[in-house]
């Protein structure tokens, strides 16, 4: 360890690891990545069975041939800390074509995408302007006005502004967009929700130009793979990401340590900016350290909170056509609350949990002191849970850039369900570090010099 | 090349290089990649993978060679490694007990992944050197055989057994394609690398 690296970074979550990835791939710096766990994903990773059990309920995880008996093989399971789905068009699918990442892993459809109604009943998301017109979710007036939103957004380009139906969407409010389509609150709430996947109803105050990208991204998503389904997920569990942008990293020369857990960074004396990391005795040295907010104690702050429920069930959720995979979006107008609970659902089909079993996660943003309970819309949809391990976790921001102090440090994951702000956190922290815009404009990877 | 007329599938195969620092893993790819594609010049820095195309029996099998890029230097190997894969070469040193017990740790965090249908190969590189030879033949082949691996003594730099090697893995490949997912959703319509096959 006792070396001298461009860059030191702390913690394989997946954040870190894109960081990883891009810097040593495209910059060609010089890498030492250390994780104090001796598994890969931080805060993002994938469990198996035994590590899910010692992380959540100790007490149980000694008993390896009770968990077998009742579970199956340890290894058949990848149960996310942090379950979502990544959207087929989105941002993390760009970076993975344009980094070769995706030739490591392999990815199937996520199935389903619904939305919870009117007096509790569930119906499958609309995406466009022929769903819009066979969808349960409306009436045939509403129908016809949803589909002329559709059309309005599938014509959209940005940089022409006759596809702009004469209004300054930069300016405009999203709710005014809605208005201007005579839409009804309730196709304003799966638009808002379930398409453009906002958490909360700010966004109706915000750019209308904002909602009409976000909405084009689900479908634009529905229709890049041909699958039915916007989602992707890959096999074997979301922690599989981080594994392979750090190897993306290794490939382009970085080195690799887990298992320091007494890793901590050094500051120089002097100028107090972050100059190397320690563990055991030695001390590397870097010009900048990058991390998650767990290696940077006292620089970053806390500005949320997320509640996470990990279920095991021994079938799939119910009402959603036995789905191997699903999303279930419930507006948080439909269940008294400021944010929306999400379900998400997945299976043997993704080699995340033994044949026959089913996984499922609820989770929202915290919005009171008593989490748990925050998520019952969403448990009450899943039928008899085996077993439930609630994991809250603080979202952390840092306090400043990292420019001056050279401590460049990740934000905490969200409660969203899909990986645009994820990605967008590493674009920002990259161009802190390299002062370079990474272009995701384009995902073709023979535009870009740095497939593995 | 690989259209002869039979129309036979090509299989792909995902095969992993495990093994001590120096005991020859990527020297042994370099040797069985190189010897038949002279236009992939590609060294492991920077190289996901490398492929080669083998027809064993009736079968064409298209290996998907994975090295460890350094992540097993401080036991860091990511479990995503070994996902998906069909065989692993487990290499070590013929000069080296050491390197030779290191391959033996190799071989029981496999059996840890519980993928029975995983061929195991161990690799005794190095051969050529027999004048500092640490590790008896005997030892590995008994060792090898108590554990359902294959062995063979290798050299990469002579060029010793390493086509056999990767040729005895084809064959040994089980016949029925392992039951997968179904097909996945392929994230760009690119072809990855082109190939030519120059066996057959």
């Amino acid at each position: 360890m006792d070396q001298e690296y461009d860059a030191i970074i702390l913690g394989t979550g997946l954040k870190e690891c894109l960081v990883a990835g891009l810097l040593a791939s495209v910059e060609g710096y010089k890498i030492l990545h250390v994780d104090r766990n001796d598994y890969y994903g931080g805060e993002s990773a994938s469990l198996n069975l035994t590590q899910l059990h010692e992380k959540f309920a100790p007490e149980k995880a000694q008993d390896k041939a009770a968990l077998t008996a009742k579970y199956g093989r340890w290894q058949d399971y990848n149960i996310d800390l942090v379950p979502k789905f990544m959207m087929g068009n989105g941002l993390l699918v760009r970076v993975l074509v344009r980094t070769g990442v995706h030739n490591y892993l392999q990815f199937r459809a996520a199935e389903g995408s619904y939305v919870q109604g009117k007096g509790g009943k569930i119906h499958k998301v609309p995406s466009n302007d022929k769903e819009a017109l066979r969808s349960s979710l409306m009436g045939m007036f509403e129908k016809l006005r949803a589909r002329s939103f559709f059309i309005f957004v599938q014509n959209f380009v940005e940089t022409d502004p006759s596809t702009h139906g004469g209004y300054n969407l930069q300016r405009m409010p999203a709710r005014d967009l809605y208005e201007k389509f005579g839409l009804a609150a309730e196709t304003v709430e799966f638009i808002g929700h379930a398409l453009a996947l906002k958490t909360n109803e700010r966004y109706l105050d915000e750019p209308a130009v904002d909602l009409v990208k976000a909405v084009r991204l689900y479908s634009d998503s529905m229709a890049r793979f041909d699958t039915g389904s916007p989602y992707i997920y890959p096999l074997y569990g979301l922690g599989e990401l981080p594994q392979g942008f750090a190897r993306l990293s290794a490939v382009h020369g970085g080195t690799y340590m887990l298992a320091k857990s007494d890793v901590e960074v050094v500051y120089d004396e002097e100028t107090g900016r972050a100059c190397g990391a320690k563990s055991e005795g030695e001390t590397a040295k870097a010009k900048f350290v990058v991390g998650d907010a767990s290696y940077f104690p006292g620089k970053t702050q806390k500005v949320g909170q997320v509640v996470r429920a990990l279920c095991l069930l021994s079938h799939p959720i119910p009402n959603v056509n036995d789905a191997e995979s699903v999303q279930i979006i419930i507006p948080a107008a439909q269940c008294g609350r400021r944010h929306d609970v999400y379900v998400l659902g997945t299976s043997s089909a993704h080699n995340v949990c033994a044949k026959g079993r089913y996984f499922a996660s609820v989770s929202t943003t915290v919005e009171t002191n008593d989490p748990h309970r925050e998520l019952e819309a969403g448990l009450r949809m899943l039928g008899p849970i085996d077993e439930l391990f609630y994991n809250v976790t603080d979202v952390h921001a840092p306090l400043a850039d990292g420019t001056a102090d050279g401590a460049f440090i990740s934000t905490g994951y969200d409660a969203t369900t899909h990986f645009e702000t994820t990605v967008r956190d590493v674009v920002d922290i990259y161009r802190r570090i390299t002062g370079k815009e990474l272009d995701l404009s384009k995902d073709d990877a023979a535009a870009a010099n740095t497939s593995g | 090349m690989a259209s002869d007329g039979r129309g036979a599938a090509i299989t792909q195969a995902k095969l992993v290089l495990l093994g001590d620092m120096g005991a020859g893993k990527s020297s042994l790819v370099l040797r069985f990649v190189k010897g038949q594609f002279h236009e992939y010049q590609e060294s492991t820095i920077g190289a996901a993978f490398l492929t080669q195309t083998v027809c064993a029996d009736d079968r064409t099998i298209k290996f998907e060679i994975w090295d460890t890029a350094g992540q097993e230097r401080y036991h860091s190997l990511a479990p995503m490694y070994y996902r998906g894969a069909a065989a692993a070469i487990i290499v070590y040193d013929i000069q080296s007990q050491s390197s030779f017990a290191r391959a033996k740790s190799w071989v029981r965090e496999l059996q840890k992944q519980g993928n029975a249908a995983l061929v195991m190969a161990l690799a005794g590189n190095k051969c050529d050197m027999e004048e500092k030879r640490e590790v008896e033949r005997e030892e590995a082949e008994a060792y090898a055989s108590e554990n359902g691996l294959f062995f063979m003594e290798t050299s990469a730099k002579e060029a010793l057994n390493v086509t056999e090697l990767f040729h005895e893995i084809a064959v040994k490949l089980p016949k029925a394609p392992t039951p997968t997912n179904g097909p996945g959703v392929v994230l760009t319509n690119q072809n990855r690398t082109p190939q030519k096959s120059q066996c057959c």
